[in-house]
């Protein structure tokens, strides 16, 4: 293939466009499922806590 | 059937009495009709050429400001739930509803569009043309907004939101509304008007069943 | 329990939520790990190992990362109708939790469709946005997507919010071929239809082999996230339900 197509500016930023919405998309569902993980269990040991105080 | 009348005589009387909103409906489509030129400048071929468009768009803004009227106060005062729990189908309740909103928002924005007409500079023939794509186009948008008021009812600023969600579904009503209009359009005009009454038969059937279902399920 | 319960069918069985955070932990890794692979391999057809077009030169390889999301977008809708019949007809959770999170990814890769699109435009047709039926569509097809996400936002409690948004995400399914119907009719224009057919079957084997390596990428892509993203919903719900109970307990014992 020939690398000095003028229109590899258009392919790359097409690709970069779209990998790093793809990446976004990852990045985002990644860090939610974390931080949602995290607060819940957070949320069960305190709640586990709190029984075992109350018997 | 005499209760679908006398909840349709409700529904007029409460749409034109003092406090109803028919009044401030065609107002807002009246100024926002007039606001237009001002931003696209007094060029009059220009504005005959778009005046069909401003017609329909000033119309598609003026019933999505009534919107949130179709069902809120009934939801509100709990004459919704009387009337989930009463004889006649909830569906036909809508429609009911939906032909009085038709009536008293959307046929006094077609009345008050023939005084407009000379501003855009219309002839007769574009005029009727106009006001009969009109007349079979906004059935679909008040029976869409049904559908956006419907599945909102139950949030504090639904009149805000049920917008977003209905305006793409007016898409088809413009096309066709305004080509049914175009003086360039020629022979597409006939099919045009057919599509248009085609679409708002197709979402009169659809929009008094899911406004029912939605309602229903917002009382749950 | 009735994931146990062999009176129980075997698809009910899957969606019972707490049985299916059960069997999609399990799945996540090896799904992703498949993805990853797909995509390193697409990639490298796509950039490496394909022959550049003999029509549009090298920018046909856009189409590997373009066409891909455009199915994506229609595919993520189809999920979220189906969803939404399970919503409105069996009062599933699950759907609800499923419909919820696909919106979205829907909205993402369709957004991927129309930037890739526009650039790819740029260079074939000589401008980045024509008004025609295709581009319209897929433009009106976000923002239904948007709408939907707004929708719910808007409300507090996403029990409740279900079955309405299940009836507006039906009621886009019927307008969605309307809308393409009026606005293929609104713009007769006649547009470059080898765009399109470049991704039938007539393509030779060579451009073929990268799309279709990029559409396994892409698709396994959305399971994994729709999965994950299916989890941290319930997870969110499940820590709603602890806190409004730790409220209450606390409520009902003075301090």
């Amino acid at each position: 293939m020939s690398w000095l197509d003028p229109n590899w500016g258009f392919i790359a930023s097409a690709y970069a466009a779209g990998l790093s919405l793809t990446l976004a998309a990852i990045f985002f569902t990644v860090r939610d499922a974390r931080k949602q993980k995290k607060r819940l269990g957070a949320l069960e040991a305190a709640g586990i806590r709190r029984r075992s105080k109350e018997t | 059937m005499r209760t679908l009348a006398a909840l349709f005589t409700r529904d007029f009387r409460l749409a034109t009495r003092t406090g109803g909103n028919t009044l401030t409906v065609v107002l807002f489509f009246a100024l926002v009709a007039i606001l237009l030129p001002f931003a696209i400048g007094p060029d009059v071929a220009l504005l005959q050429r778009l005046g069909p468009a401003i017609i329909w768009l000033s119309a598609l803004l003026a019933l999505l400001l009534s919107l949130d009227r179709l069902f809120l106060d009934d939801h509100r005062d709990g004459s919704l739930a009387a009337m989930r729990a009463g004889p006649v189908a909830l569906e036909w309740v809508v429609l009911v509803r939906i032909f009085g909103h038709w009536l008293t928002t959307a046929v006094p924005i077609v009345l008050v569009s023939i005084p407009l007409a000379p501003l855009f500079n219309f002839d007769f023939e574009l005029l009727f043309a106009l006001l009969v794509a009109l007349m079979a186009g906004t059935p679909a948008l008040a029976a869409n907004a049904a559908i956006g008021a419907a599945i909102t009812v139950s949030l504090p600023r639904g009149g805000l939101i049920a917008p977003i969600v209905i305006l793409p579904l007016a898409i088809p009503v413009l096309i066709f509304g305004v080509a049914a209009a175009d003086p360039g359009a020629g022979a597409a005009r006939g099919s045009a008007l057919l599509f248009l009454a085609g679409y708002s038969m197709l979402v009169l059937v659809v929009a008094p069943i899911a406004a029912a279902l939605a309602l229903r399920s917002g009382a749950e | 329990m009735i994931a146990d319960n062999p009176r129980v069918g075997f698809f009910s069985r899957l969606a019972q939520p707490g049985y299916f955070l059960d069997w999609s932990r399990h799945m996540i890794l090896p799904l992703a790990a498949l993805c990853a692979v797909f995509f390193a391999l697409g990639l490298w057809f796509a950039f490496f190992n394909s022959p550049a077009d003999y029509q549009m030169g090298n920018t046909v390889r856009i189409m590997y990362i373009h066409v891909p999301n455009a199915w994506l977008s229609q595919f993520a809708y189809g999920v979220m109708v189906v969803a939404s019949i399970g919503s409105l007809v069996w009062r599933h959770p699950l759907a609800d939790v499923a419909a919820k999170t696909a919106a979205p990814l829907g909205a993402t890769f369709t957004a991927i469709m129309l930037i890739t699109g526009a650039i790819w435009g740029r260079p074939t047709w000589g401008t980045y946005w024509v008004w025609d039926g295709r581009l319209t569509s897929s433009l009106v097809h976000l923002f239904i997507y948007l709408g939907i996400i707004a929708l719910w936002r808007a409300f507090d409690d996403p029990v409740r919010a279900a079955r309405p948004i299940a009836i507006i995400t039906l009621v886009g399914a019927i307008n969605i071929p309307i809308i393409k119907f009026s606005v293929d009719w609104w713009n007769v224009l006649p547009q470059p239809a080898s765009v399109i057919r470049a991704g039938g079957p007539t393509m030779p084997a060579a451009i073929l082999t990268p799309l279709l390596v990029m559409f396994g990428a892409y698709t396994l892509l959305f399971l994994v996230l729709h999965l994950a993203a299916m989890r941290t919903e319930l997870a969110r719900r499940r820590i709603t339900a602890l806190q409004a109970r730790t409220a209450r307990s606390q409520a009902g014992t003075p301090a």
